[in-house]
């Protein structure tokens, strides 16, 4: 076969930096996060069992009902599996429901799901649906060489970051000074919904990680 | 603490947002918080708080109108997933109690008896979305227009029959693949046969489904049925009198959420289809005179 030694190394390379981004798939709008994804030219893999975690180098905690999704992470044991891929470096973002089942403290009583990132959630802290908003806010790490950009939001039943541990670091308030999103290294739990407003930053940053972690 | 002051709430992001966020998931039925906390437990990803399931009405007879106040807010105090109510078809009162009540979501319900034989209710004029019944792409987007966040297909509620939610949802999803690639003129002269913008038809075209989450209802009684729906295209199931009037409702409750989770894989399937006991017994549609069928409720 004539095939020249560089165009056999792009292919080589181009499988390595084209990662795929599993997107939990056990309820919610995981839909949106593959269709986000996709856009972005990136494959996005439903995760409904730990057979699917195979390959994926990153990993989206979609928003749906936190109560339903812990559910059934428990009922197929997922939380191990996702626990090690969060070790091996695989970035992780949550959004709204997913950023409650990466925290490692839940106000009033529910126990922690993934314990993954070091801050305190409390679970439909603005209230019930007729407190759903849409806000803009600024947000750390979206902008160009990591800088702050000013984004268009949508909260839904959405939880409240009330405590910051000292491992993680807010990176997105509200005007009155609520935290909405906390990182910490390669995990990133935010409150609203950059999935349904068509924000791409949050995926860009977690291809960015996913690709960086494949080295 | 509530929404920040210069936030906007109740905009059609939120309001179709939230039925965004149970898709994948099953809305149950629920008569008291007890029964609401077993829904919870087993996975719902939101109630639907009323008095008598839809077999108990069907039995019953006589007027079905919405819930005791009472029973919502014991409901909104048993359990943190979204409380959905039922409001009369046209009934603005009924709808404007549930909204200063918060529920989540209100269903503008065949289930219940109509309020109104001509028009259904502005839903643009509410702060809480609603969700609606449809058993054609016409009647789906007729309510879209009038604000409907999101759409269940009705099947024949109270029956544990699925022959008619399977009848609803494929009448959606082959007047929609019907129209894919027709004429602008072909595409208005559908519009005004639904009595709906054209722009509503050619957006739905285009996307080649509903333009909101669009649920199946009315006749689930099994995880299998659960499974079939999504099979047919639902994005979520809503079970009524299939749990509750089951001989093992707990069981019951979380084998349908597997199983909408799991639909495509049988094995899943076959596993949490096991040992549920007798299922809700079940009405023969050709039993059910045509006018005491609460599909054909809705204009």
């Amino acid at each position: 076969m004539n095939v020249s030694p560089s165009a056999a190394g792009n292919t080589v390379a181009k499988r390595h930096i084209a990662p795929i981004i599993g997107v939990l798939a056990v309820q919610g709008d995981f839909a949106e996060h593959i269709r986000m994804l996709e856009s972005l030219g990136v494959e996005g893999r439903e995760v409904r069992l730990p057979a699917d975690l195979d390959g994926v180098s990153g990993l989206v905690l979609p928003g749906g009902e936190s109560t339903a999704m812990r559910k059934l992470l428990h009922r197929w044991d997922l939380v191990k599996p996702i626990k090690a891929l969060a070790k091996r470096g695989a970035p992780i973002l949550g959004t709204c429901a997913g950023a409650i089942l990466l925290a490692t403290k839940i106000a009033d009583g529910d126990e922690p799901v993934l314990s993954l990132l070091d801050v305190e959630v409390r679970r439909n802290a603005f209230g019930r649906q007729l407190e759903s908003f849409e806000t803009s806010l600024v947000m750390e790490g979206l902008g160009n060489e990591g800088r702050s950009r000013t984004i268009q939001a949508v909260f839904i039943r959405a939880p409240e970051i009330v405590k910051v541990g000292p491992s993680a670091r807010a990176v997105a308030t509200l005007e009155d000074g609520r935290i909405v999103a906390a990182r910490q290294g390669r995990i990133l739990g935010i409150a609203f919904h950059p999935e349904i407003t068509g924000e791409t930053g949050v995926h860009r940053w977690l291809v960015a990680e996913a690709t960086a972690a494949l080295g | 603490m509530p929404a920040p002051k210069r936030a906007k709430t109740s905009t059609w992001a939120t309001k179709s947002g939230l039925a965004q966020m149970l898709k994948g998931g099953v809305i149950m039925d629920v008569v008291n918080p007890a029964e609401a906390k077993i829904a919870e437990e087993a996975g719902a990803v939101a109630v639907m708080a009323l008095e008598r399931v839809p077999s108990d009405i069907r039995r019953d007879g006589g007027v079905a109108r919405m819930s005791d106040p009472d029973m919502i807010k014991g409901i909104q105090a048993a359990v943190s997933i979204p409380v959905m109510a039922k409001a009369r078809i046209g009934h603005e009162s009924e709808a404007r109690i549930l909204e200063a009540l918060d529920v989540d979501y209100i269903d503008e319900s065949e289930v219940l008896t109509p309020a109104d034989d001509r028009y259904h209710l502005n839903k643009h004029d509410f702060k809480v979305p609603f969700v609606c019944g449809c058993k054609d792409l016409g009647e789906a987007l007729r309510r879209i227009n009038e604000g409907a966040a999101m759409m269940r297909t009705k099947g024949e509620a109270g029956t544990g029959n699925i022959v008619e939610a399977v009848r609803h949802i494929r009448t959606v999803s082959e007047e929609i693949a019907a129209l894919k690639g027709q004429s602008e003129k072909r595409l208005r002269a559908a519009a005004k046969e639904m009595r709906v913008p054209y722009e509503l038809v050619k957006l739905t075209v285009k996307a080649g489904r509903l333009p909101v989450v669009n649920f199946v209802a009315g006749g689930i009684a099994t995880p299998a049925d659960a499974a079939l729906s999504m099979w047919l295209g639902a994005d979520g199931v809503f079970v009524g009198s299939g749990i509750f009037k089951a001989k093992k409702p707990a069981k019951t409750a979380a084998a349908i959420v597997q199983a909408t989770t799991h639909w495509k894989n049988a094995a899943i399937l076959a596993e949490v289809s096991a040992g549920l006991g007798e299922a809700m017994k079940g009405i023969e549609m050709r039993t059910i005179p045509e006018g005491e069928r609460l599909s054909k409720r809705g204009w």
